[in-house]
Order: structure tokens, then sequence, then C-alpha cells
């Protein structure tokens, strides 16, 4: 029997704060990082973004009366101090999963990530780990093939998969772009890539750009005899134009297509990874503005949540960052991230900065993707690092080798199959890598001109978005 | 331009194509590591003109449970005496992920 009908502003504590809440197995649970605003206590403010980002509004209205409001809500059931940061907390939250659509990652984020980010009570807020309940992830899609099933169909084994960028990113015609693309495959790359940003320009229009790209991989797979690929980016405007590009991709009978799941969104992506199922072609995704949500410690979506996000909606690849590169990575943290990428049970683990334990049942994984700013000198570290089930792109460090795109790529091959050759001897490959490489240079003028053209960079600038640790 | 070197297109047979060919210890070494992942060893063989295809010949059947790495050996030493011109490769399968967790040319034919 429900209560009666006062009209007025109640704290949100008094509905929307239950530390004695034991959460559901088919709960989704999320923990937010809060800096509350001055004034604010942490049960009040750890309730209003439980009651703003479910069923509560500012004030009390009588059709809340119609509902069991008990039933849906969402609850704050846990406070905790972040480490080494006063001006913040933790608060985990649980969702009952009827507040959800099934198999729409467009919804939850609607709810988890809506309104509540506005919110005035709340200073800053940051999205740090939502938990997924098994019985969510099997009303989604996920990867259109996963791991085992690419490694299949590219007949890629024992070994992480090589890419590249094609360079200048934006401004070539598709006929020398296409050059290129069939210069990086011949070489002995497995991928090349379209940039994010190449889309369909008034230098290169899409349709010339795949066609020229698809007779590159014809050639370079009748050449070396090894099968290839390139992300055709088929990101577009509108749904109705990224499908026709996508369609197209397919009758040229290419094995991989590409898409920016963040600034085309979660519905496009969705749909785009389904139609990769139905219609056998492989999906890259790149993630294009993903710092603007995800590099801010206390306000945004962290970057492992964005990876939940997409394995849900569904990609075969993933960019995850280097933590060797030019771009931002902590070695742990994206060691975390990358398990929740490929794994089918991620166990919680605060020293990676995973808040819960994450199952993803029979949902396959994806590939990893280390991009950007990286070259010869860093494969001992990505092997050691991504393992086998990654791919390592190298654009600068293919296209900038002193005699071209093949030699840049058969340099980064070569010093690839080097490592894991050494690997699987039992070498420490991270602590011998200059060895291995030097020696496999013996037998590659390619590997020997690349290991001197880039002796000299590093990129060691301190990481911004760090794990939250004492003393930091 | 009298610096740069032109790239020699060759046939190439996917994972460790691009190193020059494994000697016998280095094979050693590698079958050691498809036994220590808990991975069962095969050989596959094929005509030298036509390695693009996914189904080579299965030499016999893989060899569900084996540890020791100079049976495997002698098995791929049985194949290339039955067939010294083909192309035969290695493989390592792993049950667990339904993959292949080493695959690799073992002799390149001619």
């Amino acid at each position: 029997m429900a209560g009666k009908y006062e009209a007025g502003v109640k704290e949100y504590r008094q509905t929307y704060w239950a530390p004695d809440y034991v959460p559901l197995d088919s709960d989704i649970l999320a923990c937010f990082k809060i800096v509350p605003q001055p004034g604010v206590d942490r049960e009040e403010a750890a309730a209003a973004v439980a009651a703003e980002s479910s069923t509560g509004t500012w004030t009390t209205v009588w059709t809340d009366l119609l509902t069991d409001l008990d039933y849906y809500k969402g609850r704050a059931y846990r406070i905790e101090d972040v480490p080494g940061d006063d001006t913040a907390f933790y608060a985990f939250v649980a969702y009952p999963i009827d507040l959800f659509e099934e198999g729409s990652v467009v919804n939850v984020f609607t709810s988890l990530v809506g309104n509540v980010f506005g919110f005035k009570a709340v200073r800053a807020l940051r999205l740090e780990d939502v938990r997924f309940p098994l019985h969510y992830v099997m009303t989604c899609n996920g990867p259109p093939h996963g791991i085992q099933v690419e490694r299949d169909k590219m007949d890629k084994y024992g070994r992480p998969m090589l890419g590249c960028t094609i360079k200048p990113k934006l401004g070539l015609s598709a006929k020398n772009y296409g050059r290129a693309v069939y210069e990086a495959l011949r070489g002995g790359l497995d991928f090349t890539k379209d940039d994010e940003n190449v889309n369909s320009q008034p230098f290169m229009r899409w349709r010339d750009r795949f066609l020229f790209v698809a007779e590159a991989i014809h050639n370079a797979e009748a050449q070396t005899g090894e099968r290839k690929g390139h992300y055709l980016n088929v990101t577009a405007p509108s749904p109705e134009e990224m499908y026709e590009r996508a369609e197209f991709a397919k009758e040229l009978r290419m094995p991989i297509i590409m898409h920016d799941f963040l600034t085309g969104g979660f519905c496009a992506n969705t749909g785009l990874a389904r139609w990769c199922r139905k219609n056998g072609l492989l999906l890259h995704i790149h993630r294009a503005m993903h710092a603007v949500i995800d590099r801010n410690p206390h306000h945004g979506i962290h970057f492992r949540v964005l990876t939940k996000a997409l394995r849900l909606s569904g990609g075969d690849h993933l960019h995850t960052g280097t933590v060797v590169g030019k771009l931002e990575g902590d070695r742990a943290s994206t060691l975390g991230w990358i398990d929740l990428l490929r794994e089918s049970y991620v166990p919680e683990d605060r020293s990676r900065g995973i808040f819960f334990d994450q199952d993803w049942g029979s949902m396959p994984g994806a590939f990893a993707v280390a991009s950007g700013g990286i070259h010869v000198w860093h494969m001992p570290s990505l092997l050691a690092i991504f393992g086998d089930d990654a791919v390592f792109q190298f654009g600068g460090g293919t296209l900038g080798h002193p005699w071209g795109n093949a030699a840049g790529a058969a340099a980064n091959r070569v010093a690839l199959e080097a490592c894991v050759e050494a690997r699987n001897r039992g070498v420490d490959v991270e602590k011998e890598g200059k060895a291995i490489l030097t020696n496999a240079a013996r037998h590659s003028p390619e590997l020997k001109i690349a290991l001197e053209t880039w002796k000299e960079i590093k990129f060691e600038f301190d990481t911004v978005d760090k794990l939250d640790v004492q003393n930091r | 331009m009298a610096d740069v070197q032109e790239y020699k297109q060759t046939r190439r047979y996917e994972t460790f194509s691009y190193l020059p060919p494994l000697s016998a210890e280095q094979v050693r070494a590698q079958i050691q590591y498809i036994i220590s992942q808990g991975w069962n060893p095969a050989v596959e063989h094929i005509e030298p003109n036509r390695p693009y295809t996914y189904y080579w010949y299965m030499w016999k059947l893989p060899m569900f449970g084996e540890r020791n790495a100079d049976a495997v050996l002698a098995e791929i030493e049985a194949c290339r005496r039955e067939y010294p011109n083909h192309s035969i490769r290695l493989i390592g399968y792993d049950n667990y992920t339904q993959s292949q967790g080493l695959s690799f040319v073992v002799h390149r034919g001619s």
C-alpha cells in the first residue's frame, strides 16, 4: 500500500541512498567519481546522482504513486574514498535491469550519462566503470565476428597482425592512395587503414577510393600469397549513405570495413555491426572524440566504459592506445581495458582500474589496436604488452621508411616475427629487444635502415589520466 | 636515390615467412612452445603451387596430447620423405579458443 501524496521537495537521500541494499545479479552497476558542490554531503550527492540517472526528478509528483518506484529506482548503495584525491569520492549505484531497453547501448547511456552530468548538485562527475549483468550482455549483438573468426578468415595465427594508416591522411587522389595501400600490403602488412577523417571528400570520393583499394588488395594477395585487407571507412553523414558504402565494399569482396563509433554514434554503430555479421564483413572501430570524453580525471566517461559500450554495440577491432607511442595511455589501466575488450570473464582488479567483475558469457572478444607514433623499436614492448590478439599499426613507421612503404612494411614484419619467434623460445623480449632486432636486421636490409632511421625518437610525456592511487 | 633499394617481391607463407628458414633447433623450440601451451601439434602439406587455400592435406591426424617434441619432428620428417616437393606446415591447435595458437610453414616446398 502506497503512502499519501505530499507535494514538495524531498532530500534525495530519503529515497535513493540505500547503504543496506545488496545488488542483484541482474542489476546494472555503476561507479561514479563525484566532486560535490560545497555544502552537499556525500550521501546526498550520491543519492542525487542515482535519482537523476534513473527515476527521480527534482520534486515529488503525484504520478510517482501510480507505480512501484521501489522496484524501478536506482540506488546509491556504497561510498568510497578516492585514493590520493580528497576532492572526490566514488559512489556505487545499482539500477534494476527493467530500466533499460534490451540490446540498446543507446538507451543505457542516455540514462547513465544523460541529464545527470549537467546536474547542479555536483561540480564534476565521471563514470568510472559499469557492470553489465550477463542478463543484459546476452541481449546485445556484440562483435560481428570476434577474434577467432577473424583469425580464421584472414588465416593469421600465432602472432599479432600488422596495419598502417595511409598518410598524408587528407589530400591524396584515389589512385595515388591505392598505390600507397598496394605498396604497404605487398611489403608484408596484413591491413592498411583509412584515416578516420577520410570519408568522401572532394579530393577523393569514397567510391573511387574503394575501387582503387580493391585492386591494390587483390594484387597484393596474388603476389604475396597472403590474405590482406584495408579498413574501408564507411562512416558517413547519414545511415543510408553508410550502408550504401558498406554494400559496395561487400560487392568488391572486401574483407573488412571501418566505422567511427563515437562521432558516428552508438545507434549507427550497432546497426552497422549487425549488418556486418549478416553480410560477413569484419568491422574495424576507430574512437575519434574519445579523449574529449575520457581524458579529464574528474569529469566524463572513463575509456574502460567506452570499451564495454563498443563490445556490446559491436566491433571486431578497437583502438586502445599503445602505452608506448605518441598518445595518452597508462600501462596498468590500458591492460585493464584490453582485457575488457578481449576476455570472456574479467574479475574486479583495482590495481588496473576495474571496479566490477564483468562476465561476457559467449560474446566474442575483439582485437585491441595499438596505433599512433609507434615504430620498429617499440615492437618488443608492444608484443609484451598486447600479446597476440592485437593489431599494431605503424603509419609513419611504415610510410616514413627511407626506401618507401614496401620496405617499411617488410621491416615491421621482420621485426614482429623475430620478436614472436624469440618470445616462443622463452626469451624476455622487452629485456632482450635490442639484441633480437639487431640480430634480425642481419638478414633484412629493410629492418636495418628502419632501426637507424627511428633510433632517437621517444615519446616520454607524463600521462594526464592516471589510475587513482595514493601519492600520485 | 643511389642509397635507395628496390623492394623485391617474393611469395610468402604467413607467420615466420619473413625470417630466414628456421633451423631444426629453432623448429624444435617452437614445437616445445606449442606443447607447453597445452596445444595439439598437427602437420599439414600441400602442392607448392597452391598454398593460398585454407585447407591443406592433413598428415595423418593432429597429435592429440603429444608431449614429446622429437615425436613431432619425426612426423614432419616422415611427411617430407613422402612429399619432398610439398609445402609443409606445423599447427598448434588450441581447443580452448577453437583456433590455432600457432601455424607456420616449416618447409616451403619447390
